[in-house]
């Protein structure tokens, strides 16, 4: 079996029967990344030598017994997270020039738990895309079909673990930008419950939302992950003092019994007919399983992306302004004021769509208008909040399609925000709510994949990865590589 | 509700953004076009709508207020395009 083909599973048995060291892996990968990048566009910065030193490590590491749960694993982290001494750009021309001095929280986690670092993934700029076509550093490809979009903003995550170039990356979730680029690519990702893991060191996009999970191709590799990245960390000020479960150790258990909800409005035009067929297979595999469906309603789903469209860049407006040109990032010349130098600081720095959004969220905050409409979209955020409270009183997760359609063309919508925006209508609505939600390969459309899409209450992280683990026993979809990168 | 020229200009110098005259005519199209999608919002009845404040229902966490963090300037002064003896250089503010 090709070491690129392997799960984290596969390898960590490969490492532990000395089968192979964590050296031939690295080295394998890295041989990929640089014969197949160039049609990807997957990753901003390769660590090819500190890669091999960490990989040497760790496998001096294991012959002297101190074995952690990554242990020489090879992972990619999305350029949103900082890494000590190396670029961390953020998908910005305002951060091009950005050098870490510290590592982020599940950085320094992953690493001391024996990761190995392959380098940066690609991204939407400041993670505010749908498409990975905002990021500066150009556009990534979906390895399914080159033309398209791998979806975003985790776009160079799912496409690295797609294209078999790492059996993991990490990537955030704000919107949708785990599980969208997920579905899109054949990739199983995982946005944990808002506060679950440490936001420490990820650059801020929109603070209530936010949050880091992984892409994957198995349910139990991204358990093993989490397992890791998930935990207290007192230097986030929304991370969560609770003990993190043995996701790993409980995957196995039956789904029997489980209750699925089903929402109507899921499944109404908006859905590709094709992709609600192979949802519907895929709640039936469940139901085989054991589980039962419940129809749940969720009245004000439909509020969810306008309501978002004003959270969000309320949000990044106020987060974004630490970019100024003065302590870090990229700096206008020749300024002739403190004015000057800000205002073309950013406008030289950010991009059309983090500027479109900044201008957005600083409109819905400015005098006059921050009652109809940041007020008003926190109280229908609320709104969306408590119907979900109401659907898991009868129901333990909601199971519905990522994403309305496969993988568009690039290009085909960035030129119209709105219908950018909406690729994110089955996945905001967890978000908002802050609850867990994670996206699993469940069959192709037109030779595109799609994702089945289940939310959990809070903290259900565990009965998520279950219920995924148990499906991808009875599928295969999974295991389906692109042609291109077999 | 659509917007003009004169508020695009506006939003840009409240949140800093030097704009070229292209980026402004496709800035009153594009954001005419967020703001007419959200302001569907309006349709709600949230009378009586606590806003939310956080996903989970919780308050911020404190910590005393204690010195914890270790003076590393010169590290991350190296991020910063112009410093003088441990200040950041800006233009002349005060004449």
């Amino acid at each position: 079996m090709a070491l690129h083909t392997m799960t984290l599973a596969e390898l960590t048995a490969g490492l532990e029967s000395g089968e192979f060291t964590s050296v031939d892996v690295t080295r394998s990968l890295l041989d990929r990344i640089a014969t197949y990048d160039a049609k990807l566009n997957a990753l901003i910065t390769v660590t090819g030598d500190a890669a091999l030193a960490a990989a040497a490590k760790a496998d001096a590491d294991r012959a002297a017994g101190n074995v952690g749960m990554l242990n020489g694993l090879p992972v990619i982290h999305k350029d949103i997270f900082c890494t000590r001494g190396v670029k961390t750009s953020c998908g910005s021309k305002m951060l091009d020039n950005f050098i870490s001095p510290y590592d982020a929280a599940i950085v320094e986690r992953m690493t001391a738990a024996g990761a190995v670092v392959l380098g940066k993934a690609n991204m939407d700029e400041f993670a505010m895309g749908s498409s990975n076509e905002t990021s500066f550093y150009g556009p990534v490809h979906n390895p399914w079909d080159l033309d398209c979009s791998p979806g975003g903003s985790s776009g160079g995550s799912a496409a690295s673990v797609a294209a078999r170039f790492a059996p993991a990356a990490t990537a955030t979730d704000t919107g949708g930008s785990i599980r969208q680029p997920a579905a899109l690519t054949n990739t199983v990702g995982i946005k944990p419950t808002y506060g679950r893991v440490s936001r420490y060191g990820m650059i801020a996009f929109a603070s209530s939302l936010d949050q880091a999970g992984t892409i994957t191709r198995t349910a139990e590799d991204a358990a093993r992950v989490l397992g890791v990245m998930a935990g207290f960390d007192e230097r986030d000020s929304t991370s969560v003092d609770a003990p993190v479960p043995d996701y790993l150790g409980e995957i196995g258990e039956s789904i029997k019994g489980l209750r699925v909800g089903i929402v109507r409005q899921h499944f109404d035009e908006g859905l590709d007919a094709a992709c609600a067929v192979k949802v519907k297979e895929a709640i039936a595999v469940l139901e085989s399983l054991g589980a039962t469906t419940v129809e749940v309603d969720l009245p004000n789903i439909d509020l969810s992306v306008p309501t978002y469209y004003v959270v969000a860049p309320a949000e990044c407006s106020s987060n974004l302004s630490r970019f100024d040109g003065v302590r870090f990032g990229h700096r206008a010349e020749n300024a002739e004021d403190l004015f000057d130098l800000y205002c073309r600081s950013r406008g030289e720095g950010f991009g059309d769509e983090v500027k479109r959004r900044i201008m957005t969220g600083t409109y819905a905050l400015s005098a006059g208008y921050y009652d109809a409409y940041y007020l008003k979209a926190q109280q229908v955020r609320q709104l969306i909040a408590d119907d979900f409270r109401k659907a898991f009183a009868d129901v333990d997760v909601i199971a519905g399609p990522t994403t309305p359609t496969p993988a568009f063309k690039l290009g085909d919508k960035v030129d119209d925000p709105i219908t950018m925006y909406l690729n994110d209508i089955y996945t905001i609505g967890a978000n908002l709510a802050g609850l867990p939600a994670i996206s699993v390969p469940c069959g192709f459309v037109d030779e595109l994949p799609i994702g089945l899409h289940l939310v959990g209450t809070h903290f259900a992280e565990s009965t998520l990865l279950r219920c995924a683990h148990q499906y991808q026993q009875q599928t295969d979809w999974h295991t389906a590589c692109p042609e291109a990168f077999a | 509700m659509s917007l003009d020229k004169d508020q695009v200009q506006q939003i840009a110098t409240l949140a800093r953004l030097k704009l070229s005259e292209d980026e402004y005519a496709e800035s009153v199209k594009k954001l005419s076009r967020i703001v007419d999608f959200v302001d569907q919002l309006s349709q709600a009845d949230t009378s009586g709508v606590i806003p939310m404040a956080h996903p989970l229902d919780v308050a911020q966490r404190l910590r005393p207020d204690v010195v914890t963090e270790p003076n590393d300037r010169d590290h991350y002064q190296e991020n910063a395009a112009s410093v003088t003896d441990g200040l950041y250089l800006v233009p002349k503010v005060i004449e």
